[in-house]
């Protein structure tokens, strides 16, 4: 019994080194080493060249090229991408359709949410595989159908003609409308599971006790059951507008010349300009722009964890 | 069954007697069914101002079912609960003037104490200062004063529990529905908060009621216990009328410990009753009139500290008295339960105070004796 403990709680123990050394390392092949070269490759400047861009940090060509190349790096991307309107619209015009994306999913998650966890306890499993199952279809696959509900002679607009709602077929597609929809339909998993974590563990006596001293349902609900939810109302938000900011293949295959994302622009700069160096800025600046909500999700999740304790 | 005085009762609070006074509480004839299933079967009981009312019975028999619908969580089936002579049955609990504390306290996570305790004054739409003002009488009247702020989570569960009763107590209802309330507490902290619930009571000139499974905090606690059995009540009265004088067996055998006996009534009239066992050879004589009718199969019951040992027959004829042989001695400290069996393999059990520390018995293991008691020691049941 004692030298097992003793080798688990014991400092010095290799193995839970590793432990701890696996997530880290993770974190710097996959995540700051390819940060590094993007931003490398931000500080470059645009060529026609193989890769398109200079310096190319050729370490054949000795050391002294590859402090003559260090010299090279300048900040110019960023300027230019401060000087033109189009960027920072874009960023802007993200983050805009991320925040009233948020809204809209946690408006209809909130009550999805709220069902499926005051439903009869053995419905649950059940209701729970019907959220997931839509993943069980590729992404891709799911977004292309949306084109096919939503372009002029699709389903949608056949229905509503059938029904006699409209006269004429809706323009949906190409809209900003029909990304909202998209994204919505994407990310409403996303947003329905934190909050049905949150609202399961919720204890009904607590309504039932808010109810005896005198609170009426509906008030019982913003007093006792909302607040309780709102780690889960946080978790389900952040879990989704991180996302939907830098989202591409929604607005690319729904949205039209009005949609404006920074996806897109990247993915324009990157594909149609074949500048390599801007669209790396580009992306630095949106990494740069989602670790503010990011720090304050991990702060808020802390904070519940140690509230939960 | 024929009431009989009893000495003193606790308190000289007895409505109950009075045919002119009002219940506050009233079930009518109420019946709760769960799909087929009958909770609580055409139930009556009268529940007076200011008294202090057990609802006893083993684990589902539907004790937390009645308060239930007393607060307002469950509508009954059938048959009306009137409070203050006006029908409630479907009046919602946010509504009812009557405050519950639940088994599980049901304290809200995310409110520190003081929050919890002013939640029910602030539904009533009360005057910020008077509700600091309450707020603050109630932490007192807990003994939670230097815990207002802390969260449940950060209390002990005997803190909790006392929250629990404050905020229940706070908005000063008709009457307190308290849900097995020392439950979760350990014996020593439950015995010294059963005191503390009577004084409160008492203090607060409320109506209470309590649910609970545990007999002896019923008679603690209670001015009136019901006693229920598969949602039926079958007897309501006063602690030591349920102990003195059960109305069935099985009363008798929810409450105490009791020693039953097979037989039949051989002769009754003036106040006395005979009862013979053939199988045990005994003849006891019981001073209670019976309503059981000569040669009809009844029960004698005695409680076990009724009945005394010794090595003599008694020299009083008119005691009953049998003969048996002491077959185990059960120490609990404060007393010993001597198990005599009878002729006819029957086990008769007897308490003794343990009032000397001798540890040689008088009276020991296989040793023959006469167990005796008087005619008004023991009593005769039908079923
Ligand atoms: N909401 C309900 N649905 C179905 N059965 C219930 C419900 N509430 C209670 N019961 C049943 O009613 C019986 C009495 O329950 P309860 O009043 O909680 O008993 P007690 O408090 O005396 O232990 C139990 O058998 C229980 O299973
Ligand atoms: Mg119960």
């Amino acid at each position: 019994m004692s030298d097992i403990s003793e080798s688990a709680g014991h400092k010095a123990n290799p193995l839970r080194w590793l432990v701890v050394a696996i997530p880290y390392l993770w974190l710097l092949v996959f995540f700051l080493a390819p940060f590094f070269i993007v931003f490398k490759i931000s500080l470059s400047q645009v060529a026609i060249a193989m890769p398109p861009y200079v310096p190319a940090f050729d370490l054949a060509a000795g050391i002294s090229r590859f402090f003559a190349d260090l010299k090279e790096l300048t900040f110019s991307n960023y300027l230019w991408l401060t000087e033109d309107a189009l960027y920072w619209k874009s960023y802007l015009s993200s983050v805009g359709i991320a925040l009233v994306s948020t809204l809209i999913l946690l408006a209809i998650g909130f009550p999805v949410a709220y069902g499926m966890a005051r439903s009869p306890k053995a419905w649950r499993p059940t209701l729970l595989m019907l959220v997931i199952l839509p993943f069980w279809t590729s992404f891709l696959i799911r977004v292309y159908a949306w084109i096919g509900i939503l372009k002029k002679e699709g389903l949608l607009n056949q229905f509503l003609l059938w029904v006699g709602a409209i006269n004429e077929p809706l323009t949906i597609i190409n809209t900003n409308t029909a990304v909202y929809i998209g994204i919505v339909y994407s990310y409403l998993p996303f947003m329905i599971l934190p909050l049905y974590a949150s609202l399961e563990k919720l204890d009904e006596t607590l309504l039932e006790a808010a109810s005896d001293l005198g609170c009426p349902p509906t008030k019982a609900f913003w007093l006792i059951t909302f607040p309780l939810a709102l780690p889960g109302v946080i978790a389900g938000s952040f879990l989704c507008f991180i996302p939907i900011v830098g989202e591409f293949v929604i607005p690319d295959l729904l949205g039209g010349s009005e949609t404006m994302m920074i996806g897109k622009t990247l993915w324009s700069e990157f594909f149609n300009n074949r500048d390599w160096p801007v669209s790396s800025a580009v992306a630095v600046l949106l990494l740069l722009i989602l670790v503010v909500p990011i720090v304050v999700f991990q702060n808020s999740q802390m904070k519940a964890m140690e509230a939960g304790k | 069954m024929g009431q009989k005085t009893l000495g003193p009762v606790r308190r000289s609070f007895a409505p109950w007697l009075d045919p002119q006074a009002k219940p506050l509480i009233r079930f009518e004839n109420v019946t709760k069914r769960f799909g087929d299933f009958v909770a609580v079967d055409d139930l009556s009981i009268d529940i007076y101002e200011r008294e202090f009312f057990a609802l006893l019975g083993p684990s589902g028999c539907g004790k937390t079912t009645l308060l239930r619908m007393l607060a307002g969580f469950e509508t009954p089936t059938e048959g009306r609960i009137l409070l203050d002579g006006k029908d409630v049955s479907r009046v919602p609990p946010y509504r009812r003037p009557v405050n519950m504390m639940f088994q599980s306290y049901a304290l809200f996570p995310h409110m520190s104490v003081e929050a919890n305790i002013a939640f029910g004054l602030k539904q009533d739409g009360m005057p910020k200062a008077d509700i600091a003002a309450r707020v603050e009488e109630m932490l007192k009247l807990v003994k939670l004063e230097q815990f207002a702020k802390r969260r449940p989570h950060q209390l002990s569960g005997g803190q909790r529990q006392r929250v629990a009763l404050a905020r229940s107590l706070a908005k000063r209802p008709r009457v307190l529905l308290l849900d097995e309330p020392l439950g979760a507490l350990d014996k020593k902290l439950r015995e010294a908060t059963q005191f503390e619930l009577t004084d409160l009571q008492q203090e607060l000139g409320m109506t209470f009621v309590i649910v609970t499974h545990d007999q002896e905090e019923a008679m603690t606690v209670a001015d009136r216990i019901a006693v229920m059995d598969h949602g039926k009540m079958v007897q309501v009265a006063t602690p030591s009328e349920i102990y003195e004088q059960p109305a069935s067996r099985y009363v008798a055998d929810f409450i105490g410990d009791i020693n039953m006996i097979e037989g039949r009534i051989e002769a009754s009239g003036e106040g006395r009753t005979r009862f013979r066992s053939e199988a045990l050879g005994l003849t006891a004589d019981v001073l209670d009139a019976t309503p059981i009718g000569v040669g009809e199969t009844s029960w004698l019951a005695i409680r076990p500290e009724k009945v005394s040992v010794s090595h003599e027959p008694p020299a009083d004829t008119s005691v009953n008295a049998v003969e048996g042989e002491v077959w185990d001695i059960g120490y609990l400290g404060d007393v010993s339960i001597y198990h005599v069996r009878l002729a006819g393999g029957k086990t008769i059990k007897a308490t003794r105070a343990n009032v000397t520390r001798l540890i040689e018995r008088p009276i020991t293991w296989d040793d023959k004796v006469w167990l005796s008691w008087s005619p008004d020691a023991a009593l005769v049941l039908a079923a």
